[in-house]
Order: C-alpha cells, then structure tokens, then sequence
C-alpha cells in the first residue's frame, strides 16, 4: 500500500470514529479513549527515535509537557483557536527535540539516553518556578462555549481532535518508516559504525528522527490542558507518560508503526481497566513489569512473536 | 629533448600520520600513496596498526597529525559517511551485517547512501542492481536470507558487496580472508581482483601471504606503527627487516 | 572586601558544597565502577540508593539504631542483590551483545518498578532518619558545621577512599581495573571476567546501599528523589572522567560547590538544573571530563 493510500485509509477510518463516536452517550468512554489516544500518539513517536533508530528517549514527558505548557501559554497571552495551540506546541516540542538531539547524538546512545531523563527534571523545575504558567499551583484552562461543527460537549471535541491527531502520527511514523531515512535509520539501529561506513549520514538522520519524534510527542500533550480545565506540573510531567513511552512500542513491537499502536491500543486499555478497580500506584507497577518481563524475554515484542510465528509456517 | 615523465596524481596520500590512544602510539608518521586502481597489500604483525590506519583513511578515527589527501583533496576533517561519498570504501575485519535485514536490503543500504548526491534509486532499479552485485559475489541464491544467519564466509562477501555498491574509487579490504578454507579464499580474491575491472583501486590487507603474493602490484609492511618497506612484492618478502619482524613474533 | 561582602554567605556556601560533594561522591562512586569500569548503564543506580536509604530509615525508627552503622552493617544484602541484578542482566543482553537499548530500558524498568513499589510500602511522605547528632551544628566563626552533614561527608570520603584502596591494593580489585581496560585479554589469560564484573557490579550496588543511609540522615526522602539523582551521578562521573574514582571525587566536589553556590544565590529550586547543565555543558564541550585523558 502506497503512503498515499496509507493516509487516506487513516483518516477516513478517524474520520469513522468521530461520526461514530456520536452514537455514544457515556461520557466515560470519551475519557477513557482521550487517555489511551494519547498513549497512541506518544507511543507511535517515541518509537521514530526508539524503534526505528535505537536511541532510547526516557524524556517523553518533558516533551509532553512542553506541548501542554506551550498551550497554556498561549492561552494566557493570546487566546486562540485550539488548531494555533497545537501548531505551536507541535513545534515548540520538535525545537527542544532538535537541540537535545543536537547537543547529545552525537556521543553515544547512553548519553543522548541520561540527557533526556535529566531533561524532564530540568523541565520540571523550570515549569515550577514559572509564574505566568501558574508554577505548582497549576493553571486554569476554561474549554470554550462554542463548539464547532454541532458537537454537544467539549470533551467530544478533544477527542475528534485527539483522533485525527493519532491518524497524522501514524501516517508520518509510517511514511519515515518505508522511505529511504527509515532504512538509514533501520541501518543506524542495526550497526551505526557499518551505517557510517556505507554512507549514510548518521548524525544528520538522527538529529531529523529526534525532531519529528520530539515534536508528535508534544502534539500528544497540546491539548492536555483543556482534558482537565486545569494543568499542574506532575499532572503534565507524570511519569505514567515516560514509562509508557517505552512499554508500549516494546510490548507491541519496535520494528513498524503497528507494534505502537498495538502497544497503546492493548496497555492502554489494561491501564483503564486496571486504574479503576485496582489503583493507580498498581496501575503503574503492572506496566514497570511487564516492560523488564518484555524486554528480558520478548524483545521483539507481539508483532516480533507473530513475524517469528510467520516465519516458522513457511 | 627532456624524457616528458608523465606524473599521475595519487588517488590516495597519507602522509606523516601519527594516531596515538593515551600513552601509545598506534601509528608514527605513516607515509603511503596508492595510484589509481592499484592493487596494494598492506602486511604487518598483529598490532602493528593496519586496523587503525584503515579507520584514520576511512574517517572512523581522527589522526593526531599528518595528512589524509584523496583525489587531490584533504579529507582529514571530513566525517566517514562523506569520505564514502568520494569513493573510498571499507570491510570490517568482523563482519557487521545489518542483522535485521536480509542480504539484498543491505545492499540497498548502501545504493541508497553510497552515492555522492542523493539518488533516490526507484525500487526496480535498485534491485536490479543489488542483484548484479550479488551474483558477481556469488550471493544472489541467498538475497532473501536473513543477513545474521549468514556463514562466515557468505558474510564477507556481504561485506564486499556491500563496499562494491557504494561504487568506491578506492577499496580497503580489511582481513576478508582471515580464517577461511583455501578454496574459499580463492573465492575472495577473484572478487577483489575484478575490482581491476572497474577501474578500483584496492588496498588489501591480509595475513594469508600467497594470496597476498599473488594479489599485489606492491606491498607495503607495517611494524609497531611504522611504515618499514613499501616496494616489489618479491623484494619485500626478500627484505631482511621485514623477514625478522615476522619471525620476531 | 567592600564591607557589605557576603562573607558568612559565601564560606557557609563553600563548606556546604564541600559537604555535599563529599556525599554526592559516595553516591556516585557505584556508577563510577558500574558505567565508567564495566561500561553497564546502570541508570537504576539511584533507586538502590533511595531503597538504602528507607532500609536505613525502618531500622533507625524501629530500633533507634544509627542509620548510618545499620546500612553499613547490611551492606551485604546490597551486594547480593547487585550479583543477582548483573547475573539478570549479563543472561539476557551481555551475553546477546544487546546492551545499548535494551538493557538501558531493562535498568529504567528497574528504576521504575523500585520507585512505584516503595511509594506502595511507603506512602509519598517524606520520610528522614534521625541520628545522635542530627541536631548538633558545630559553629566555627561565620560557618556552620552541621553534624548531619558532617558525619556522612566523612564516611563518604572513607568509604570513597576505601574503594579506591580496594581497586588498586587488593587482587580482586585490581582484577576489575583490568577488566575495565581489556577484558578479551584477560579472558584470553583465563581469567573469569564474568565473576570479576559481578563482584564489581555488587560492589557497586553495595555503595549505593549505604550511600542511601548517608542520604537520609542529610535530607528527608521520598521515592521520587531517585530521578532527580540520575542526572546528578552521571554528571559526576563524566566531570571526573569515566571510571577514575579521584576522578568522581573532584567531579562531585566541583558539582556540591556549584549547586551550593545557586542554592544560596537564586534558590533551593534551581539546584536539579545544575546538574544536568554541568553534564550537558560537559558531555557537549569536554566529554572526556574536566580530568580525562
């Protein structure tokens, strides 16, 4: 299948669960798929730079939270339309992406690997400390009183939102993933040293690979504070945000854009299940194992199993 | 009438190259000219610094001093996937396939980037030309196979495939035969030598000396990181300091 | 000096940077051994530290006995527990030749897992452990010399010192230096590197097991103050240059001043900034450290 034709499918199938999403009443449903859809988007970026190149992001919610605040800011000096929020946070978040990448790709993976887990810290204490956001008291976000295009409630626009979103995620992740810089960066994953040695230019793919990433991540989190009306820093820097990051592409599989959305759709779901009759503190404890039970003795993940299953029937 | 002596510039100049780690020095003012398409043996005891200079000329190390000039032009600050780009290219003495794909994609790795600009080859040209490539190696049965499942030496002809692809002017084969059966490396050297045919050059650096022999227009020797003989392979293999550093062993 | 120099300011600054970087050492002289040594990524290596410190904290507010002498005492454990994390990791990616990505998500998976499990156990209050000494502050002049801070940089430095003594004076120890420069050699001499790099890697959580006690008594915990560290304890090591244990003692003298001095200057709450700045800055413009070869 064509990118081309890729992309039709995906947003017509968005485009489905928008029209169908209409039909549901409970409001609950829309909640519950806001979570996990951001978990499809983060899941989906993260793995451009983790999957597709190995460079392990552990930072996923610094850019989160940059979407997020880059929202709120924008909501406190301008007020505009939501669609002007996400560009913005979009971009801001693929800047921070193109200079951490700058700054740190070019040593080893370890490096770039404990520069972003300082980054959320960092982050954090910045957010903290800045007033205009609302620092730790957080910030009110009031969703709007028109809706566009008849919806009834605002959460139905967030998840409209969210859902084309997801669909542009994918479609990107895929389109980098069949061109020419996804086998520069299958190749860069695969033995960086022979990568370099057959022309391909390492630094340059990984720094366009850590920008793209870094800015969907940020998309995820630009319309975070509206989910709520309010946004406080350890809400937008959880670290539900960086483990999943990291869970889902793995337990789905790093090698294709299914394996993240898989990932997302499968430990999304558990996680909701799970927050809601167990606890949020297990909810998190469920995901820390199975992300050490995986990546000790399935690698590859499901879509590893089912290709190793494939293989085996030919 | 003056005798007009036709000089043809060297495609490749290392001269003065001196690479130390910490308190040892790997290479102490290493000269070495390679003409167009010459075929070049590099010999020397293990540790004499063959590998580190192989990864100074191909960009994966940076020399302390010297010069690195290829075509006429200094190369010595440009980074390893550029120098791929003029046309120098290398194997690695352990082979590093690109385990997750299978051999004719790792080929393609190297079609795609190889080039000087960015050719974006259309999907039916490059796999024609990946399977030329392949069956000149004698790979092309085995296009489809996973590349890490490959015998040691289906995998270094992997490796020169992959060097081949990326249309070098200049071939460093680093240690292609080590460890393999006689008929395997006669294998390996009527690749290299149809490199002749292309116009490449080839730098060969071996320890199996009838291959060497049989390969080289000239030989240089490496011992302790200098550059001890450089000259006719039956002179070299005659020379008394290369015999003893050799035996000295 | 103009007479409005902030002296008292700026010595009680110093002394308080040099206390800290005493400590900030023995956090980081694991990771100096783990990642500088045996070149694992041991980015779980806070976690150890904080799970010493709330051992430290049980056994002083059960018993009442010093933290500091408890943690030394079960510093055993800790070493168990590292030879069995490094036999789990060198089974499933040493061994495969998969360290870079995979073994760095197995260690945030740890991290993670000891985070979340502690705040099960634990709650997120903030936990402290209180010593004989916790409340006496020595005064010399204009400087204070809190005992809470004394008493652990002094252990730290002996500790650090008895590491380095250990790696250089003992035949185990020298074994590890070994490994750290040529492991094929001195596998090729027959040599079981892996029994070597186990003992160092327990070593090395052995550390970061009484390293937490040291913690606790300093500042009060809770189970996310491991992430913050992490930044901290590579930034350490990197300064110092990998895998030189004087080196890690300059590197964490030189990061207790500067996050000494912001904290005086502009605030408690810029101090985590610090550390990953100095990194950064570090790993951008000296990546061999400010002592590296």
């Amino acid at each position: 299948m064509s990118n081309r034709a890729f992309a039709a499918v995906a947003f017509a199938s968005a485009l489905a669960l928008i029209a169908a999403s209409q039909l549901v009443t409970n409001d609950y449903y829309f909640s519950a798929a806001y979570t996990v859809l951001q978990f499809v988007i983060l899941a989906t970026a993260w793995n451009i730079l983790g999957g597709y190149a190995g460079y392990v992001n552990f930072g996923s919610a610094a850019f989160f939270a940059v979407g997020a605040y880059s929202s709120v800011f924008l909501y406190k000096a301008a007020h505009p339309p939501l669609i002007v929020m996400i560009v913005t946070g979009t971009l801001a978040a693929g800047l921070l992406g193109l200079a951490v990448g700058y700054l740190t790709l070019r040593m080893r993976g370890v490096f770039f690997a404990i520069a972003t887990l300082a980054l959320s810290v960092v982050l954090y204490t910045f957010v903290v400390n800045w007033d205009y956001v609302g620092g730790a008291r957080g910030a009110y976000i009031l969703q709007p009183r028109d809706l566009p295009f008849g919806l009834k409630r605002y959460i139905q626009v967030l998840y409209a939102a969210m859902v084309l979103m997801a669909a542009f995620a994918l479609v990107v992740a895929r389109t980098i993933e069949t061109s020419a810089i996804g086998r520069g960066l299958a190749a860069i994953r695969d033995d960086e040293l022979a990568a370099e040695c057959a022309g391909v230019p390492t630094l340059r793919l990984k720094i366009l690979a850590a920008t793209v990433s870094g800015a969907l991540m940020g998309m995820a989190g630009t319309t975070f504070p509206y989910y709520l009306s309010y946004v406080e820093p350890s809400a937008a820097f959880n670290l539900s945000y960086a483990v999943n990051s990291i869970a889902m592409p793995l337990i789905g599989g790093m090698m294709s854009w299914l394996g993240p959305l898989l990932g997302a759709l499968l430990l999304g779901t558990v996680q909701q299940v799970v927050q809601v009759t167990v606890s949020s503190e297990w909810n998190l404890m469920i995901v820390g194992v199975l992300l050490v039970v995986f990546v000790t003795l399935a690698p590859n993940g499901i879509m590893g199993w089912v290709e190793a299953w494939k293989r085996r029937r030919k | 009438m003056e005798a007009a002596q036709e000089v043809t510039e060297p495609l490749l100049r290392v001269a003065g190259v001196t690479k130390r780690f910490g308190g040892f020095t790997a290479l102490d003012q290493v000269d070495l000219v390679v003409a167009p398409g010459e075929r070049l043996g590099l010999i020397g005891p293990n540790g004499s610094g063959k590998s580190t200079l192989v990864n100074c000329i191909a960009g994966t190390l940076r020399s302390e001093s010297g010069r690195i000039q290829f075509r006429g032009r200094d190369i010595g600050r440009e980074p390893a996937f550029k120098r791929v780009h003029l046309g120098v290219a290398r194997t690695f003495q352990i082979p590093r396939p690109f385990a997750s794909m299978s051999v004719i994609d790792n080929l393609r790795i190297a079609l795609l980037y190889g080039g000087k600009a960015k050719v974006t080859l259309d999907a039916g040209r490059a796999t024609d030309e990946a399977m030329h490539i392949l069956g000149q190696v004698g790979l092309a049965a085995k296009a489809d196979t996973m590349s890490g499942g490959l015998t040691q030496v289906d995998m270094r002809k992997l490796e020169l495939a992959r060097a081949i692809a990326a249309k070098p002017a200049l071939l460093i084969s680093d240690e292609a035969m080590a460890g393999l059966s006689a008929s395997e490396v006669d294998d390996i050297l009527a690749l290299l030598f149809g490199m002749k045919e292309r116009g490449v050059a080839v730098i060969m650096i071996e320890h199996v000396m009838r291959a060497v022999m049989k390969f080289s227009e000239r030989i240089a020797v490496l011992v302790a990181g200098r550059k001890i003989a450089d000259g006719d392979p039956h002179a070299i293999v005659a020379n008394p300091d290369v015999v003893s550093a050799y035996l000295g062993q | 000096m103009p007479a409005d120099f902030p002296t008292a300011l700026v010595l009680n600054a110093v002394v308080a940077g040099l206390l800290l970087g005493g400590f900030y050492a023995a956090v980081s002289v694991g990771v100096s051994i783990s990642f500088g040594m045996l070149d694992v990524v041991n980015i779980a290596h806070p976690a150890f530290v904080i799970l010493g410190s709330y051992i430290a904290y049980l056994v002083n507010d059960r018993t009442g006995f010093d933290p500091i002498a408890a943690s030394i005492v079960l510093s055993p454990l800790f070493f168990a527990l590292g030879m069995l994390i490094y036999r789990i990791y060198y089974l499933c990616f040493e061994k495969r030749g998969q360290e870079s990505l995979r073994g760095l998500a197995f260690f945030f998976g740890i991290l993670f897992i000891t985070e979340v499990a502690l705040v099960l156990v634990f709650g997120v209050d903030y936990r402290m452990a209180r010593s004989a000494y916790s409340d006496t502050t020595w005064r010399l002049g204009p400087v204070d010399f809190p005992m809470r801070l004394v008493v652990p940089f002094l252990v730290s430095i002996a500790m650090v010192i008895g590491v380095q003594l250990f790696l250089t004076h003992t035949f185990f120890g020298r074994a590890v230096l070994a490994v750290a420069q040529d492991a094929l050699a001195l596998r090729l001499m027959g040599v079981n590197t892996f029994r070597v790099k186990e003992f160092a890697f327990a070593l090395s959580i052995a550390t970061a097991g009484v390293a937490g006690a040291f913690l606790i008594v300093i500042q009060p915990v809770q189970p996310s103050i491991g992430r913050e560290y992490i930044g901290l304890v590579f930034a350490v090591c990197v300064l110092g240059g990998m895998g030189s244990i004087w080196g890690t003692l300059a590197g964490a003298f030189v990061l207790g001043l500067a996050e000494s001095f912001t904290s005086t200057f502009f605030g408690p709450s810029w101090a985590p900034a610090v550390s990953f700045g100095l990194l950064l800055a570090t790993l951008a413009f000296k990546p061999a450290g400010l002592f590296g070869r």
